[in-house]
């Protein structure tokens, strides 16, 4: 995974709350075995049908910083949302709320989320549609968000950052545990179910 | 101080805790499918690294398997490369699995338990959200995304942050026609889409020891609805019972029970949200919108946008009622659909068939509507043909098919089309889920059963003047 420090970019306003990874990438897109080039299922349904969406108005063209309502990312535990995002070009996410298993699967997989209040989220909206072309500074080392002359301070587990910070990988990091593993194994009742 | 049940099998699941770092827990069971797994088998192979337990870990069928004609390949190409691709890696890394046309193939959700292999007291993860069915056992279960799969297939573990606890009291007793599916589809309701995230929701109360194991897994099902990670029932009699005999059930079946009776909330324990709800006073409940918290009874009435006091509530309600094709103030008993759908993991299971062929029996579904019953596994269809609810369902005008995922999300050929509307016993009504353009009303298997007889949204109750 790439280290990530500090992201400047563009600014997509998705005005819209309770945003689940079903409109993230609909299920058809699941249907693939690779890891990548999930950016044609980005919000499918809603860039086929809805002229004026978001991400089919050339002004927010390589945005790279999503803003939304609450509860972004509910529902489905699919990862291929954080990679349908990530492919697109997206960076950064920002919203109140997520669901907590795309929380998890963003930060495993290098997208940066961020939790700011719904004030913050309608003042970036507003800065975003203003002027479009104007960028904002996400500093995950600073855990700040700058976007003119607003200084917005965000919360994050102190784990997931110094994860996405280092670029560390989880699986090489456990395994680095494995005696622990091995003991625990040791100790589990014979009783317990095996698949075979 | 006391323990909730949650905490109590988080805590005898630690591998390594230490000041500032997420938990290491260990998985007792992993649950594999088709979707969510091959980039993680990927990952393994790219890194050199093997399954550490294929025994804790299985593997089966059921998101993109087509639910007729399952002795032919997988006509659509791409699902019949992921169900491929699992084949290939199953063999390759040792899990055993459980493929289309095989009598132990199902939906994951309802394979596990019926097989006993989901008990109380274990964790079980699976790469899909809605794992949390498998509470239902006193099990700490919960959904992750690929990375995490990848994880747990190389070490057992998971890197977690404790959950945070609520418990919901179900008081009561519930009525004549009232279910599972109107208890928690009234949770959500009341809490909200986002009311449980971060949260392990127990459910317990006079209602919910009521329930069948069946019933109590349509609960913790929809738990993930309420955006909770996991939804438990503390293990009880009507458990063993249940497990009793299954062929993955323990042999040494006197110390299993001794531990699964101590696996319950201490009376000093604290949760940190606490809800109540009166089985009593609940109702069908139906959705009216494109999230499962737009829900009400099924004798009101699709709301007025205007009348929700919060703007994005308001705004979220708008955006429902436009993609759904409601005006505000039409009676819920009114709305027509061209689809009955009676199947997945929440209501696809033995209980939920026998409750819609009762409805159905000696009836015919509405000629304008098309009614699909799919059970939630091969099991389960060979148990209801042996009951003869296969004639029920075929003899009333309904379609019979083999297990899967099935119209739930509409990666097999099971879909609504653009403008459709359906009553459905799944778990979301988002928009575009059971199909492009298709549109959901989550209900009971009762309330879909009745539907289909009428061919508007209606209660059993409903056929009787
Ligand atoms: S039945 Fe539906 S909710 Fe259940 S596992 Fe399948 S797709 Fe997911």
């Amino acid at each position: 995974m790439e280290k990530f420090r500090s992201h400047t970019g563009r600014v997509a306003p998705l005005r819209r709350s309770n945003v689940d990874t079903d409109q993230i990438i609909p299920a058809v897109y699941l249907k693939r075995v690779t890891r990548t080039g999930f950016e044609d299922g980005l919000f499918a349904a809603w860039r086929s049908k809805e002229p004026d969406f978001v991400l089919n108005r050339p002004e927010y063209a390589g945005a790279s910083i999503l803003v939304a309502g609450s509860d972004f990312g509910t529902g489905s535990s699919r990862e291929h949302a954080v990679w349908a995002l990530l492919d697109y070009g997206f960076r950064v996410v920002i919203s109140p709320r997520y669901g907590d298993i795309f929380r998890g699967n963003s930060h495993k997989a290098g997208l940066l989320t961020i939790e700011l209040d719904q004030a913050a989220v309608q003042q970036l909206w507003e800065y975003a549609e203003n002027d479009p072309a104007a960028e904002v500074t996400v500093d995950l080392d600073a855990r700040v968000v700058r976007a003119g002359d607003l200084e917005l301070t965000f919360h994050i587990d102190d784990y997931a950052r110094w994860r996405l910070l280092e670029g560390l990988d989880d699986i090489s990091v456990t395994e680095q545990h494995g005696h622990d593993i091995a003991a625990f194994e040791a100790a589990r009742p014979t009783w317990m179910p095996v698949t075979r | 101080m006391g323990r909730t049940l949650a905490e109590k099998v988080w805590d005898s699941h630690l591998v390594r805790q230490r000041e500032g770092e997420p938990d290491l827990l260990y998985i007792d069971l992993h649950l594999v499918h088709e979707v969510t797994s091959p980039q993680a088998f990927d990952g393994l192979r790219l890194a050199g690294r093997k399954v550490r337990r294929p025994e804790l870990t299985i593997a089966t069928e059921d998101h993109n398997v087509p639910t007729e004609n399952i002795e032919q390949p997988i006509a659509d190409e791409v699902s019949r490369i992921q169900v491929e691709t699992l084949r290939r890696n199953c063999a390759e890394f040792g899990v055993r699995l459980y493929p289309m046309g095989d009598r132990e193939q199902g939906i994951v959700h309802v394979i596990g338990p019926q097989l006993g292999l989901t008990q109380p007291g274990m964790t079980v993860v699976c790469g899909d959200s809605h794992t949390s069915t498998h509470g239902a056992f006193g099990a700490l279960a919960f959904g992750v995304g690929t990375s995490e799969v990848e994880h747990v297939l190389a070490t057992q573990t998971l890197l977690l942050r404790p959950f945070k606890t609520m418990v919901v009291t179900v008081t009561g007793s519930l009525q004549q026609g009232v279910t599972a599916k109107d208890i928690i589809l009234a949770v959500i309701a009341r809490i909200g889409t986002g009311g449980g995230q971060g949260y392990v929701i127990e459910y317990r109360g006079s209602a919910i020891e009521a329930l069948s194991m069946e019933a109590r897994m349509t609960v913790c099902n929809m738990s993930i609805e309420a955006g909770a990670r996991a939804g438990m029932i503390a293990p009880d009699d009507t458990t063993f019972e249940f497990l009793q005999g299954r062929p993955h059930a323990p042999a040494e079946w006197g110390a299993a029970v001794e531990y699964w009776q101590t696996l319950r909330t201490d009376d000093d324990a604290v949760f940190d949200a606490e809800v109540v709800l009166d089985a009593d006073e609940l109702t069908p409940f139906v959705t009216w919108g494109t999230n499962p918290g737009q829900g009400c009874t099924l004798d009101a009435s699709v709301p007025d946008p205007a009348s929700f006091a919060d703007a994005a509530d308001r705004a979220s309600a708008e955006q429902a009622l436009a993609y759904m094709d409601l005006r505000p103030g039409t009676p819920l008993r009114e709305i027509t659909v061209d689809t009955v759908f009676i199947g997945s993991c929440t209501n696809g299971r033995i209980e939920d068939l026998r409750a819609a062929a009762a409805v159905l029996k000696g009836r015919r579904v509405d000629a304008n509507v098309r009614m699909l019953v799919v059970p939630g596994s091969m099991r389960v269809k060979e148990q209801a043909e042996a009951e003869g609810l296969n004639r029920v369902f075929l003899d009333a005008g309904a379609e019979w098919r083999s297990a899967g995922c099935s119209m739930c999300l509409g990666m097999n050929p099971d879909q609504l089309a653009v403008g459709e509307r359906s009553a459905s016993t799944s778990n979301r009504n988002f928009e575009g889920r059971q199909g492009k353009g298709g549109r959901t009303h989550l209900v009971s298997p009762l309330v879909a059963a009745a539907t289909a007889v009428r061919g508007t949204l209606s209660a059993p109750a409903d056929l009787e003047d």
